[in-house]
């Protein structure tokens, strides 16, 4: 369900440069132990020399959520499923996963998957990892991943006890256990593909600090070194045999404070893969890289959100004025100049690349630039009620959003003849603080990056009642019973396509009354080196590191 | 002289306090809550908020958390990063990178900045003269990291002749190039303000005398002019030596190197206040003591000062 410290970096971070991201491998490969001489791809054999950032916390799954641990997690743990680069989810050590009521799953492993450490991966490794993830005693920042897990909410107490466990999972064998839900969820085994669904061996709960430094998992590679603040080493795991095979040695990750030197690192050979093109190289590194360059849709919708009490927009004058603002945006305009082509308008209130996407839901017209049809609808709330303004517009001033909220800003100035301005918070950290509390007021943008590639995703997290009012990310309060069955119905939906024909309507209902309006889908912007080959971003965002060969 | 020193020393133990305390202060100051933002858009649950809160102190009152900060630092311990290792640790892997570095920048600025001061005040007017003074006003006017990116295109990804990511394999000819970017600006400093003394002491009476005396040109230069014009740019490097270990902050994140600045950075754009504190409060201590050095170093050149110290 969500993003956490993914969508901080998504917050600071998305639209252009990021911040905090980028890693990369030395160019000399001589120093810190590295695999050979400086001949590139040379010495250093199948090694695959990758950006990172340094990880923020141990490398426990059910504890890391933000992109620096989180791949690195990713290839060292194997989960029930894992994603290909189109996001459908494969069996990974699951045997197989079966419900007749998406509430109700029996989960089969397959046989022979051990740890690094010999130990076998049994159900008990599964139950044990999430049971632990889910305690709130264990402080575990993705936690919430477990909340459809029946028994979670006993967990969530000041004073629950360390061990007490989900009484929805239970051990029927080495090989088999069953999960019960809260409620249907027809996505469920698609959620077990992220990472703090993996299973932990029993080293784990013997020494939990210094497995956070030294991780034992079962994933295509191994950590064999990590170097606080400048890289970590994974080499293949012998021992691997799922779908995700290593086609190389392995893969190292430099972390990159500045994505700057990153980008110089991969231009003279010290890098072979890049997932992230600093804002400054944007408009010339499809150039410069040809072929090489990477810049694809990625699971990462962008939005702002006006709460739905804001007294100038609620009420029926409120929502001509939602719909006023959303029509006065040219999001075309914007992706193509101040984003230079690495951002596409929003068509729907999630992404392309996920499942159950569409650009055709009726009502998906109000993303349709219109200037005067957009004029009519604010004169016309004006009738009803004055507006009190200016329109503000909130921003974390530590991303990249200045310039692409003074677009809009202006755009509505223009279009619509209201006083509008950006508003800035100097971090993240403090806007959220202000839409935490609902004190804020007017517009705030609001991101959101996909933690599994479904739509649902990206609509019962953010606008449905039971994520409101504090209790998770509907930052707008949007609470409407319609929408809220609509989801039900679609998640208890045993095939596919009743239940996303169920999402795109519950959509309709958002384009009525856009708690957000949704503005434009990111680009992962990337590329790689001539020394490497069948280089594939996945739909995360990610590239798919055991598929990238060396030519060199 | 001893008591000297010992009086110096003295004064580190309240501005020490003085500066953690204000600095504690400000980290407590700034907007955001750093736990709530560890969750990024997804709340964390309030259970998972308030245990991580007590694990860092972060639900006592200011004054608390700071006596807290304080008593674990009598005890020799840091505090602990979210990522649940010890301060002291990043610290002991960062100070030694930012010290190298520093020495490299300061190294630099020194021998390059007081012979081009040097060569220029002694040809006041000429054109070489002129050629350095316009290079140093163009190093003041061109911020740090344009230099520091401009360099790294051109010497790394152009070239090829440097290391782009120092952090990899940090030796010191991997820092030279970062060196000399962190020393830049005050190269052009040292340079200005050498060239300023010698032209003023070259026309002071006992330069004269000396010259008057039949002594031979190389010699009035190093002993009578040099000596008497050095000492106000010994006094700058020694300020600029805690200048640079702190401010390194830009050119750390250029050349990936993961010393202090680079931590510091970390730090706070994560909302890690031990981290923070630390290591502010060691950039705090390392200017003191090189104040220090750098006083005694001058009552060494000029005999005067020691004279008024002792009174």
């Amino acid at each position: 369900m969500t993003i956490s410290r993914r969508s901080m970096m998504l917050g600071t971070a998305a639209g252009g440069a990021a911040a905090l991201t980028l890693a990369a491998c030395g160019s000399d490969e001589g120093g810190s132990g590295g695999a050979g001489g400086g001949e590139g791809g040379g010495g250093g054999g199948g090694m695959i020399l990758a950006n990172g950032t340094e990880p923020q916390n141990a490398l426990i799954p059910t504890n890391t959520n933000e992109v620096g641990g989180g791949r690195i997690v990713q290839n060292i743990f194997s989960g029930l499923v894992s994603y290909d680069a189109e996001g459908t989810a494969q069996n990974e050590v699951a045997e197989s996963i079966e419900t007749e009521d998406s509430q109700h799953f029996t989960i089969t492993l397959a046989d022979g998957w051990t740890f690094t450490n010999g130990d076998p991966v049994t159900a008990q490794s599964f139950v044990d990892a999430w049971n632990f993830g889910a305690n709130a005693s264990n402080a575990q920042l993705s936690g919430y991943f477990f909340e459809p897990i029946e028994g979670f909410a006993d967990l969530q107490g000041e004073d629950v006890a360390a061990d007490a466990t989900l009484t929805g999972l239970k051990v029927e064998d080495d090989h088999v256990f069953t999960v019960t839900l809260v409620s249907p969820q027809a996505d469920f085994p698609i959620r077990l593909g992220y990472s703090a669904f993996s299973p932990l061996p029993e080293a784990f709960f013997d020494d939990q600090e210094g497995f956070g430094e030294k991780p034992i998992g079962n994933g295509p590679y191994m950590l064999t070194s990590w170097e606080h603040e400048v890289s970590a080493e994974l080499e293949v795991n012998p021992d691997y045999k799922g779908p995700r095979a290593p086609q190389n040695d392995g893969v190292r990750f430099t972390f990159y404070q500045d994505i700057e030197t990153g980008y110089n690192d991969l231009l003279s050979g010290g890098l072979d893969v890049i997932d992230n093109i600093p804002a400054s190289r944007l408009t010339s590194f499809e150039q410069e890289l040809g072929e090489r360059a990477v810049n694809q849709p990625a699971a990462i919708f962008q939005s702002f959100t006006i709460h739905m009490e804001d007294p100038n927009f609620s009420g029926e004058a409120g929502s001509l004025r939602r719909q006023a603002l959303s029509k006065a945006i040219n999001r075309q305009e914007i992706c193509d100049t101040i984003f230079q082509g690495t951002s596409s308008p929003a068509t729907d209130f999630s992404t392309p690349v996920v499942n159950g996407y569409s650009d055709s839901i009726p009502g998906s017209e109000v993303l349709e630039f219109d200037a005067e049809g957009a004029k009519k609808l604010w004169e016309e709330a004006e009738g009803m009620e004055p507006f009190e303004g200016p329109f503000t517009l909130a921003y974390n001033a530590d991303g990249d959003h200045a310039t692409w909220v003074e677009a809009v800003t202006n755009q509505l100035l223009n279009n619509l003849g209201i006083e509008a301005t950006g508003k800035s918070y100097p971090t993240f950290a403090a806007l959220r603080d202000e839409v935490g509390n609902r004190t804020i007021t007017g517009g705030f943008r609001s991101g959101w990056q996909a933690d599994y590639p479904s739509v649902f995703n990206f609509l019962g997290p953010l606008y449905g009642s039971a994520a409101a009012e504090g209790r998770g990310s509907n930052d707008a309060d949007y609470m409407n019973e319609e929408f809220d069955q609509l989801l039900a119905d679609g998640l208890s939906a045993t095939d596919e396509e009743t239940a996303f024909a169920k999402a795109q309507s519950a959509e309709e209902l958002l384009f009525r009354d856009l708690p957000a309006v949704p503005l434009w889908n990111d680009n992962v912007t990337g590329g790689s080196a001539e020394t490497v080959e069948n280089v594939v971003f996945g739909w995360d965002s990610q590239p798919q590191y055991h598929e990238i060969t060396k030519t060199a | 002289m001893a008591w000297y020193v010992l009086r110096r020393v003295l004064q580190m133990i309240p501005v020490f306090f003085g500066a953690t305390f204000l600095v504690y202060f400000l980290v407590f100051s700034m907007p955001g809550d750093p736990i709530a933002a560890l969750g990024g858009n997804k709340p964390l649950s309030p259970a998972v908020q308030d245990r991580l809160r007590a694990e860092y102190n972060l639900d006592e009152p200011f004054i608390v958390q700071y006596l807290l900060y304080l008593q674990g630092l009598a005890q020799g311990d840091f505090g602990t990063t979210f990522a649940g290792r010890p301060v002291i640790d990043d610290i002991r892997r960062a100070f030694p990178v930012t010290a190298r570095l520093a020495l490299v920048a300061i190294v630099f600025e020194a021998v390059f900045g007081i012979i081009a001061g040097v060569i220029s005040g002694l040809r006041k007017g000429t054109w070489i003269d002129s050629t350095l003074l316009v290079t140093s006003i163009l190093v003041i006017a061109v911020p740090t990291f344009v230099i520091g990116f401009v360099a790294q295109f051109v010497f790394g990804v152009k070239l090829g002749l440097v290391t782009i990511n120092v952090g990899a394999n940090v030796t010191w000819m991997n820092l030279l190039l970062p060196g000399m970017v962190l020393g830049a600006v005050s190269f052009a400093y040292v340079l200005r303000l050498t060239r300023t003394q010698i032209t003023e002491t070259m026309t002071a009476d006992h330069v004269r005398t000396a010259t008057a005396k039949g002594l031979s040109r190389p010699r009035v230069i190093t002993v009578h002019i040099l000596r008497n014009s050095l000492i106000p740019v010994v006094t700058f490097l020694g300020v600029d030596l805690g200048q640079l270990m702190g401010g390194a902050i830009v050119t750390e994140g250029i050349f990936n190197i993961p010393g202090l600045g680079f931590n510091l950075f970390d730090a706070i754009q994560r909302g890690e206040s031990t981290k923070m504190v630390s290591m502010v409060t060691l950039l705090v201590i390392i200017f003191i003591i090189s104040n220090l050095l750098i006083d005694l170093l001058y009552a060494l050149l000029d005999p005067r000062i020691r004279y008024d110290a002792r009174k």
